[in-house]
């Protein structure tokens, strides 16, 4: 076992009767580095980090966190784990405060220890002047950011952070990500499973892309983005009356890749000189221009959209 | 790399129970709850007895003669306070813990050390601490009443976790399998409405049919209403043995199926 990674999953599998969810993954994340699970809903995201956090039995194969087996030691697991999961579940009728203090008390921390953990995190993500209220009263983007402050509060090892950013203003996600990146310099490792590239793109180090419960690529966003959709991209979204144009032009380009069933057709080059699209203009109206990214790459793998489900 | 095969017959640690004092976190996670709302939920206990005291107390009771020559209070005083601690009890792991695990309260708390089987227990405990605080309600209104008549009526309220941990872990049993908020309402209607009627607390179950009071023993409440009555009284015979062995093995059941099934709820 290499010392330096701290989770490692080896054909690790999860059925539920004839469905399988999780299909023989193996995968290793490194200490302190920020690793990312993409994939659309259903993918396998959520069930693998369910087994990871010990609430949900490995059906088959192995999975080790920091040393240890999910199977034989879930609580000393938990107890190095901060868990934000993505469906708010702070308590509604505690205060800011009282809720961290409810969250701390599982892992068994000396108390003054504790309140100073709660000042420490409530500036952290600026909640110090809410500390008081119900949350109840907290709107959308602050329950977000508390969420994840509840998950630092036991100092974690390793923080799993599903979807962390969802439904937040960009001021507020962008908070959270400063946060996270602060985190990491600090040498937390990082577990984010997310749809959203964004997201993903800004925070990971490493990800895999998960589809039908099998990792279908790994590497660094950067690896991913020019392994499978080069350096450009190029959209075309023609009306009914190009579309057979559009598709006849490009029938007769090499070192192509053309990819969208939808109304929008990508076009990935393959080649060395990238994909002039000059000539696209003559026959659609509305062409463009842009870097790929990460839903470029999971278009190319699978063929469709992350955003179907 | 060292092989990280775990053997099979390790995989079954996931049946066996599993808790830890991380239950006692779960109880006071609920009691932080309850003592920022506790004003409206107190004046419970003491409204509902008095009530009765007046409309069955003085009013009914007026038109009442029992065989042993007690008062009508000192005969329904012991009961209720055993059907209040059923319905509080029952209501706290029924509704109380359904809208916790509805509000993903349990996935936070097992996402912590703490596991499904601390959870369960905590709220097991929980609800049997406010049935205790509602004994200890009733005890106080109807001991103003005169309804007691010896001093062993004093151990009601220590005896109250006998029903506060049945109750509470015959409730956790049904909120673990129940689809809904409503389904809770058959368990209700059910299972707990009829022992409030049934198991001896207005009427004395020797006055009903003979198959009402072969009903009537293999209801929970029936025993606590025993021991209850028999120590407002002052007389406990060797048939309230039977009743707290009968109370024990309940509440063992109960307890080992709640954790359980709450597994097979929250562990998916």
């Amino acid at each position: 076992m290499d010392p330096q990674d701290i989770i490692i999953a080896r054909s690790l599998t999860k059925r539920y009767g004839a469905l399988t969810a999780v299909d023989g993954i193996s995968f290793s994340v490194r200490r302190g580095e920020c690793f990312g699970f993409l994939g659309p809903n259903g993918a396998g995201k959520t069930t693998t980090i369910r087994m990871i956090t010990c609430v949900s039995p490995v059906t088959d194969g192995s999975l080790a966190v920091d040393g240890m087996h999910v199977q034989l030691d879930p609580r000393a697991i938990k107890t190095i784990l901060g868990v934000v999961p993505q469906d708010d579940n702070l308590d509604p009728e505690l205060t800011v405060r009282q809720n961290l203090r409810a969250y701390a008390r599982y892992f068994d921390l000396p108390r003054q220890a504790v309140e100073a953990r709660i000042d420490e995190v409530l500036d952290l993500f600026q909640l110090a002047e809410k500390q008081k209220d119900r949350i109840e009263s907290l709107s959308g983007g602050l329950k977000r950011r508390l969420t994840v402050a509840r998950g630092l509060m036991n100092s974690p090892k390793i923080l799993v952070l599903d979807e962390p950013t969802t439904g937040l203003d960009p001021q507020a996600r962008h908070l959270v990500w400063q946060t996270l990146r602060k985190l990491r310099a600090r040498g937390v490792t990082m577990l984010l499973p997310t749809h959203y590239m964004e997201e993903a793109a800004n925070l990971c180090d490493r990800l895999v892309v998960l589809d039908g419960g099998r990792i279908i690529a790994e590497g660094t966003p950067h690896e991913l983005i020019g392994r499978y959709a080069g350096q450009d991209v190029v959209e075309v979204q023609p009306t009914l009356e190009e579309k057979a144009a559009v598709l006849a032009y490009l029938e007769g380009q090499k070192g192509l890749t053309v990819e969208g069933g939808g109304d929008i057709i990508y076009i990935y080059s393959t080649g060395e000189n990238g994909f002039n699209a000059a000539g696209l203009r003559n026959v659609a109206q509305r062409v463009s221009y842009r870097s790929a990214n990460l839903e470029d790459v999971f278009l190319k793998l699978t063929g469709r959209g992350l955003a179907a489900e | 790399m060292t092989t990280l095969a775990v053997p099979r017959t390790v995989r079954a640690a996931w049946r066996r129970p599993d808790v830890s004092f991380l239950s006692v976190r779960v109880w006071q996670r609920n009691r932080d709850v309850f003592m920022n709302i506790w004003k409206s939920e107190a004046i419970w206990p003491l409204v509902e007895p008095l009530l009765m005291v007046v409309v069955l107390g003085f009013g009914l009771g007026d038109f009442i003669e029992l065989d042993s020559a007690e008062s009508y209070i000192e005969f329904f005083g012991p009961g209720i306070i055993a059907g209040y601690a059923m319905w509080i009890a029952s209501a706290e792991a029924c509704w109380g813990a359904f809208f916790r695990m509805d509000q993903k309260t349990f996935d936070a708390i097992i996402s912590t050390p703490a596991s499904v089987d601390d959870v369960a227990t905590g709220e097991v405990m929980w609800a049997s601490t406010r049935s205790m605080l509602s004994v200890l309600g009733n005890f106080v209104v109807l001991l103003a009443f005169g309804a007691f008549t010896s001093v062993t009526a004093l151990l009601i309220l220590p005896l109250a976790i006998l029903p506060g941990l049945m109750f509470g872990a015959i409730g956790m049993c049904y909120t673990a399998v129940a689809r809904s908020v409503s389904s809770l309402n058959y368990f209700f209607a059910v299972y707990i409405t009829p022992q409030f009627w049934l198991a001896g607390v207005f009427v004395p179950t020797d006055a009903m049919p003979g198959w009402v009071q072969v009903i009537a023993w293999f209801m929970p409440l029936y025993h606590v209403v025993n021991i209850y009555r028999s120590l407002a009284g002052g007389d406990l015979t060797w048939t309230n043995g039977v009743d707290i062995l009968w109370i024990l093995v309940v509440t063992l059941g109960a307890y080992a199926l709640a954790l359980s099934l709450m597994r097979r709820r929250l562990v998916k």
